[in-house]
């Protein structure tokens, strides 16, 4: 057994203790706060809730998996649901108007990120930071005051449920209640899968890992190594601006202190879902469990009566570091028992 | 004639080359800058200090006075980022947390107390060893973890606010002592603003830390070969750690003159953002965010040219919040001139321009 860990690859290694860690809190939670976690309603919200929050952590985890890291991600999500808001809302525009928008800033917050980091060797981390002040002080200039869309396409979009047949619950009165997911979810789960068979199979996707596990030797492999890092930033930003739409579709309104925060979430997910900040480590379906588990970890919390808005914060912090300690433990031990 | 030409060219590139020329050159685009738009941004005026003492007002002292703030903090920085390579962007968390606890400290349980529980130096001192602590917290995952330091202050950064708010109970203490506002006000009968003598005494020290020990030549060290410093016999482990520690006393002064501006504290706006004009003061001062050499005048006259700019956006009314996507511009052409490829480029065309000349 102790051989078979030993053998078993960074990735592999990393993913199987965050699926461990989702399940063991999980049932944790049925557990120690009763019932309402047996309900698959309650897994469906966690779902309905972040589903965001996964596209985007998706997106970190291919610039952490290529050795870099975006923090602008939830200034971007901001501006995109801002300026959407703003185009249904006060240009009277169309919903198709307003995810290409998304798109598009999402896209060109990407080519410029990608284009500092990749071809003119600036930090990933200064470059994003001032992307995330950048995006931020735009969400502001673009509105200052919340406001919620009224827009009548885009509510009848924001209330579609997509109902899951056998999971619905009896409610106390015997009623019959339909389990759903809303759209985001669809295409959340949509982006997994698409990510997963590109970064096991797909050119790009293997470049990705190549790149970030060794530079030099992705190099001497005849990789286009400033292309695969700009690529990386690319689809990072383009998924945060997917993410950005999907969160403004969940919470249909727009406001600058939206998604505050939302790129510790993200990386906070991707490191829990096993992938290294150092590069060349790293799984999309480790990243779903990664959001799953820091937002059950934020339910138990909450219902265990630390309902103080700070408490949050303070865990999400708490678990990303006792996570990183215990990557830069496991690594050195791997690395020591190699060594002998 | 071609030879003067040849030796005014090498007198300019050698002003240019020195690392104080980038912040001053932005100092003065900035200066002439509000001369053209409006020459009332240097007026200096006596007005009456809200205890009626006769102090300096005008946009002029507003720079030194929240500059200072900024200075002290890009004194740390500047270490960190020379040691490290990286920067701490956990610093905005960290006042809030150094101010709660002297809030704490000074008002004991009650929130709304009629005279202080303890002296403000004691309050200061206690600051002073909790933000040392969380200074170390970082310390430790950068330098014996060996975390990139930017990730490993975001833990703090997320935490920190949260943290400060807990220290309080959430509650917003508000001291009614009038003593307590000189650190961040003026002292009655001295026109100055006292964040400006703090500073003052801040860099003394640290020019004095530097010239008496070898502190900043075993940090530049660290910073330009962590291997060969080792093999040097320097701890390389130790001195990041320690550059964390230093940021964090400076974290606890800034702590101080924010919590005393206003007699309370609000933790999500205390030193908010405060962390990118450190970086972008320690970039503006020449030095490279890659770690390694650094000049600590640099840094520190940097840190006041940003309040230059800050206070200027304010000028024609940029509201505060819609303030960061104007310096986040201006950090990205700071670092794009920066790049090694840019500024390889750049020689090249200066050469190119030079023969020409010559031609």
């Amino acid at each position: 057994m102790m051989k078979k860990i030993k053998n078993m690859s960074d990735t592999n290694m990393l993913l199987t203790i965050t699926i461990v860690v989702f399940f063991v809190m999980y049932f944790a939670a049925i557990a120690f706060l009763g019932e309402g976690f047996l309900k698959p309603q309650t897994f469906l919200s966690i779902l309905n809730a972040n589903a965001a929050l996964i596209i985007t952590s998706c997106g970190m985890s291919i610039v952490m998996i290529t050795g870099g890291i975006d923090i602008s991600v939830g200034g971007v999500v901001a501006l995109v649901s801002m300026c959407s808001a703003v185009y249904l809302d006060q240009k009277g525009g169309n919903v198709g108007g307003a995810i290409l928008i998304s798109l598009a800033i999402g896209l060109a917050f990407g080519i410029i990120q990608g284009y500092l980091v990749a071809y003119l060797d600036i930090q990933p981390f200064i470059v994003s930071l001032a992307g995330m002040f950048f995006a931020r002080g735009m969400t502001t200039i673009v509105n200052n005051k919340p406001f919620n869309v009224a827009n009548e396409a885009f509510v009848k979009l924001k209330d579609t449920r997509v109902i899951v047949p056998g999971l619905g619950s009896y409610n106390r009165l015997g009623k019959y209640i339909d389990a759903y997911v809303e759209i985001g979810v669809v295409v959340a789960l949509l982006i997994v899968v698409l990510l997963f068979i590109l970064l096991r199979w797909g050119k790009l996707g293997r470049h990705f890992y190549a790149v970030g596990g060794n530079q030099q030797s992705a190099l001497m492999l005849g990789i286009n190594v400033r292309r695969t890092k700009f690529l990386s930033h690319v689809l990072c930003s383009l998924l945060a601006g997917i993410g950005g739409f999907v969160y403004f579709l969940h919470v249909g309104s727009g406001s600058p202190s939206h998604a505050m925060g939302m790129e510790m979430n993200a990386i906070a997910s991707s490191i829990i879902g096993g992938t290294m900040l150092t590069g060349g480590v790293g799984n999309i379906i480790g990243t779903l469990f990664g959001v799953l588990s820091l937002s059950t970890i934020q339910n138990i919390v909450s219902s265990a009566g630390f309902d103080e808005a700070w408490w949050t914060g303070i865990t999400i912090a708490a678990m990303l570091c006792l996570f990183l300690v215990i990557q830069s433990v496991v690594m050195a031990r791997k690395k020591k028992a190699l060594a002998k | 004639m071609g030879n003067t030409k040849k030796k005014e060219a090498g007198f300019l590139s050698k002003i240019v080359r020195q690392q104080l020329f980038i912040p001053i050159a932005a100092l003065l685009i900035l200066a002439v800058f509000n001369l053209i738009a409006d020459p009332s941004f240097f007026k200096i005026t006596m007005g009456a200090s809200s205890t009626g003492d006769p102090v300096l007002s005008g946009y002029l002292i507003t720079i030194l006075d929240y500059g200072s703030e900024l200075a002290i903090l890009a004194i740390g920085m500047t270490l960190v980022t020379a040691a490290s390579g990286g920067q701490d962007i956990s610093v905005g968390a960290a006042i809030a947390i150094a101010g709660s606890v002297i809030l704490r400290v000074l008002c004991g349980t009650n929130s709304r107390p009629e005279e202080l529980q303890t002296s403000v130096f004691v309050a200061f001192i206690a600051a002073c060893l909790v933000a040392m602590l969380f200074g170390a917290f970082n310390g430790i995952l950068v330098a014996h973890f060996k975390i990139q330091p930017m990730v490993a202050t975001l833990i703090l950064y997320t935490a920190g606010r949260s943290i400060a708010a807990w220290i309080n109970n959430n509650e917003l203490p508000i001291i009614s002592e009038p003593t307590f506002g000189y650190y961040g006000g003026f002292i009655p009968g001295i026109p100055i603003p006292t964040p400006f003598f703090i500073a003052v005494i801040c860099v003394v020290i640290t020019a004095l830390v530097l010239k008496f020990t070898n502190l900043g030549l075993y940090t530049q060290a660290v910073g330009i070969n962590e291997k060969s410093s080792r093999l040097n016999g320097l701890n390389p482990v130790f001195i990041k750690f320690l550059s964390f520690v230093i940021l964090g006393l400076c974290v606890a002064v800034v702590g101080l003159i924010k919590v005393s501006r206003f007699s309370t504290i609000n933790y999500s706006v205390i030193a908010k953002d405060i962390e990118m004009d450190a970086i972008l003061a320690v970039a503006l001062g020449g030095n490279a965010l890659s770690g390694g050499k650094f000049n600590m005048a640099a840094s520190i006259l940097g840190a006041y040219v940003i309040q230059f700019l800050t206070t200027t956006l304010y000028k024609f009314d940029v509201q505060s919040d819609a303030l960061p996507a104007y310096k986040a511009v201006v950090v990205i052409i700071l670092v794009v001139l920066s790049a090694p490829s840019v500024r390889a480029k750049l020689s090249q065309v200066g050469k190119k321009l030079h023969a020409k000349e010559v031609a």
